[in-house]
């Protein structure tokens, strides 16, 4: 079994080899500083400034825009921190009960440090609700952030209606995009966000390099403070090399946008239709209306998530599942459980995340052997209804 | 993720004894669906107390399906007064060690086999501590007597140890305090601070203190100082005796980071054998207790 078929790349993402070729010469040979005044250092600054400019193309932003981080949690701490620096009369913060937990643990460390969070329930598919978002902005509401795209279901939020509603209200508008980047075509021209983060190993670039864009104009303050690099908001020497991995990462998503929304999405609809027609009581989770190309979330009644996983794992297929079975588990995922996904089903809940490295025999190879290992663990589990 | 020994994963991925028994006679089931692990043993006793056949249908994670499974061939042959005294420790033990957080699936283990039994004899198809006991954890329906089993009988020492094991005050949380309560005067009840009030009948194994702890499997340990020293203390409580009984004793000295410090009293002082106390007795118990990489060394070493 040296097979190995990836469809978690919600988790993490395989280095594109051209990101990685394009990485190398800034170990080797270009390893200097680019705020060094020597011509050796300082040549490596305009690579920087490249990275700089691939990074906003992908999103019509403007490079000044463009905070390079060490990752999407970093990007995501860093928003919330300079937004309530800049508003320190407003007392209040938006999110929801679908976020990554980057944004989830930041706002309840600021709910214990004195501000209200409210946060948005969904729907059965994960779906937010306009209305109670328009009743939740008030004056005293400081940012709202919320995700362009679930990690683990896969839907694709109204972040352009959304950010809207926060801008004619006056209030700073953050979302998380790790998700959406590089599938999600985001025009920040259009897209009224005032700030969005990414993160480079899901689309392609390695671990360890983030991104924060800051619309132009807004009052920042830095979260990481020290030197003066990334025009003085964010400190810390640049990682070159990473950046400019980040840089070529997202000149290739650009390339790819289209064909992760053509072919991606066939592949995940072929898996998902392959296994829902063979496998007995099994639904699919999310809004499959709006939803990321290469996600689908499957879950099979009265079987466990970490069985199906170690079963997958045997056959060389790596997925996820919202479920750890711990024992302070008593619910599935905050996700699943926010969508109140019933029990017999909730337990077992399967991420496929697909890229554009996948192949239709990798998917077929799936659908061939995934029945089987549905029906083993069936049999052993005494909820038979 | 295969932070599971070799038996755990043979056993869950081919399990002995797996599916109904038609002629079961007795039938135990703990967990529901909600709690995210359910197990249901299916037991054949014949009319001396001899557990003749044992099945298992398991909703669960892989080391629950294996603990069902593992529980099943050790019972198989055995008396059922024999099969009640098999703990949950036992059970890990039989699969070369549990992952801390995954060994509430041995105790599940230890609960269904006791409900069958019960459930032959005649009397409630649940374990005593859960039909005599307090409600504490509402949300995973874990009694105090519960709690307090799997306290003596792992030698827990910290209110993760206890969700750990039972998941009683995993899911909301509320009845944390409760159990730190539970647990602060169990520990001192075995240090002899208080007096023993008879706890759940069906533990009470006296050579369960001496007995070599469950290991933990792979996971690594990530005790806060304060935890560690709790443990280092609460070890020491378990070694002493058996250095009293040869005429010696030990005095813990200091505790700094794994480096644990003690002076060998009584007896032991200039015993030859002292070094190998140190080592094979001390050492060896607080590594199985505590932490793999604790290091005792004599004081003025």
């Amino acid at each position: 079994m040296s097979r190995t078929i990836y469809f978690d790349n919600n988790a993490t993402t395989q280095v594109a080899p051209e990101v990685t070729e394009a990485m190398l010469p800034f170990f080797t040979t270009y390893w200097g500083n680019p705020s060094s005044m020597h011509t050796f250092g300082g040549q490596v600054a305009k690579y920087v400034d490249k990275a700089r400019e691939q990074v906003a193309a992908l999103f019509n932003a403007k490079p000044s825009e463009i905070i390079f981080t060490s990752c999407g949690t970093e990007s995501d701490n860093t928003a919330i921190w300079t937004a309530l620096q800049t508003n320190p009369t407003k007392k209040h913060i938006v999110t929801t009960s679908v976020e990554h937990s980057a944004i989830l643990q930041t706002a309840a460390f600021w709910e214990r440090n004195g501000y209200r969070v409210t946060r948005l329930g969904v729907d059965e598919k994960g779906r937010l609700d306009m209305d109670e978002y328009a009743a939740a902005l008030t004056p005293d509401t400081a940012i709202v952030s919320i995700m362009y795209a679930n990690n683990e279901v896969g839907n694709i939020y109204p972040i352009p209606q959304m950010a809207e509603m926060a801008k004619e209200r006056g209030i700073l508008f953050h979302t998380d995009a790790v998700q959406a980047a590089g599938k999600v075509d985001i025009d920040l021209a259009k897209v009224p966000v005032d700030m969005l983060s990414i993160s480079g190993h899901k689309l392609h670039a390695p671990k360890g390099v983030g991104m924060l864009f800051v619309r132009k104009g807004l009052i920042f303050r830095p979260f990481i403070r020290g030197g003066h690099q990334e025009a003085g908001r964010r400190a810390g020497t640049e990682n070159v090399p990473y950046i400019v991995g980040l840089g070529t990462a997202c000149d290739l998503a650009r390339a790819h946008m289209e064909e992760e929304n053509v072919r991606v999405a066939a592949l995940r609809d072929r898996l998902e239709e392959g296994i829902t027609a063979n496998v007995p009581d099994c639904l699919v989770n999310g809004d499959r209306e709006h939803r990321l190309p290469g996600t689908t979330n499957i879950a099979f009644r009265n079987i466990e998530g970490e069985a199906v996983l170690l079963m997958l794992d045997r056959l060389g297929i790596c997925a996820s599942s919202g479920s750890a079975c711990t024992s302070g588990s008593l619910e599935p995922s905050h996700v699943l459980s926010a969508m109140k996904v019933p029990f017999k089903y909730a337990h077992s809940s399967t991420r496929f995340s697909l890229c554009r490295y996948n192949t239709q025999e990798e998917v077929d190879f799936a659908i061939e052997n995934i029945p089987a290992v549905i029906k083993t663990l069936r049999e052993l589990s005494p909820f038979k209804d | 993720m295969w932070n599971y020994s070799q038996k755990v994963q043979d056993f869950f991925l081919k399990p002995h004894n797996a599916g109904p028994l038609e002629d079961a006679n007795a039938i135990g089931e703990v967990g529901s669906l909600a709690c995210g692990d359910a197990l249901k043993l299916y037991l054949k006793i014949d009319d001396k107390g001899v557990i003749q056949k044992a099945s298992f249908e398991t909703f669960g994670c892989a080391s629950a399906i294996a603990s069902s499974s593992i529980l099943t061939d050790m019972v198989i042959g055995m008396h059922v007064d024999d099969a009640l005294k098999i703990t949950n420790a036992d059970i890990a033990n039989a699969l070369d060690g549990l992952p801390r957080e995954k060994m509430h699936c041995s105790v599940m283990g230890q609960e269904a086999l006791e409900a069958a039994i019960r459930q032959w004899r005649g009397e409630p198809a649940l374990p005593k501590t859960q039909e005599e006991g307090k409600l504490v954890c509402k949300c995973f329906n874990v009694t105090d007597l519960t709690i307090i089993k799997a306290i003596r009988e792992n030698h827990l020492t910290t209110v993760d140890d206890i969700t750990a094991f039972t998941k009683a005050g995993g899911a909301c949380g509320s009845c944390r305090d409760e159990i730190a309560e539970i647990l602060e005067t169990e520990l001192k009840r075995m240090n002899g601070e208080l007096p023993d009030a008879a706890p759940a009948k069906s533990e009470a194994r006296p050579e369960a203190a001496a007995k070599p702890q469950v290991t933990f499997g792979a996971t690594p340990s990530m005790l806060t100082n304060l935890e560690r020293m709790q443990k280092v203390m609460t070890a020491m409580q378990l070694i002493r005796p058996q250095l009293q009984a040869d005429g010696g004793d030990v005095r813990l000295v200091d505790i700094n980071g794994k480096t644990v410090t003690v002076e060998l009293t009584g007896h032991c002082v200039g015993c030859p054998a002292s070094k190998a106390t140190l080592h094979q007795v001390i050492e060896q118990i607080l590594r199985m207790q505590v932490e793999p990489d604790i290091v005792v060394k004599e004081a003025g070493d």
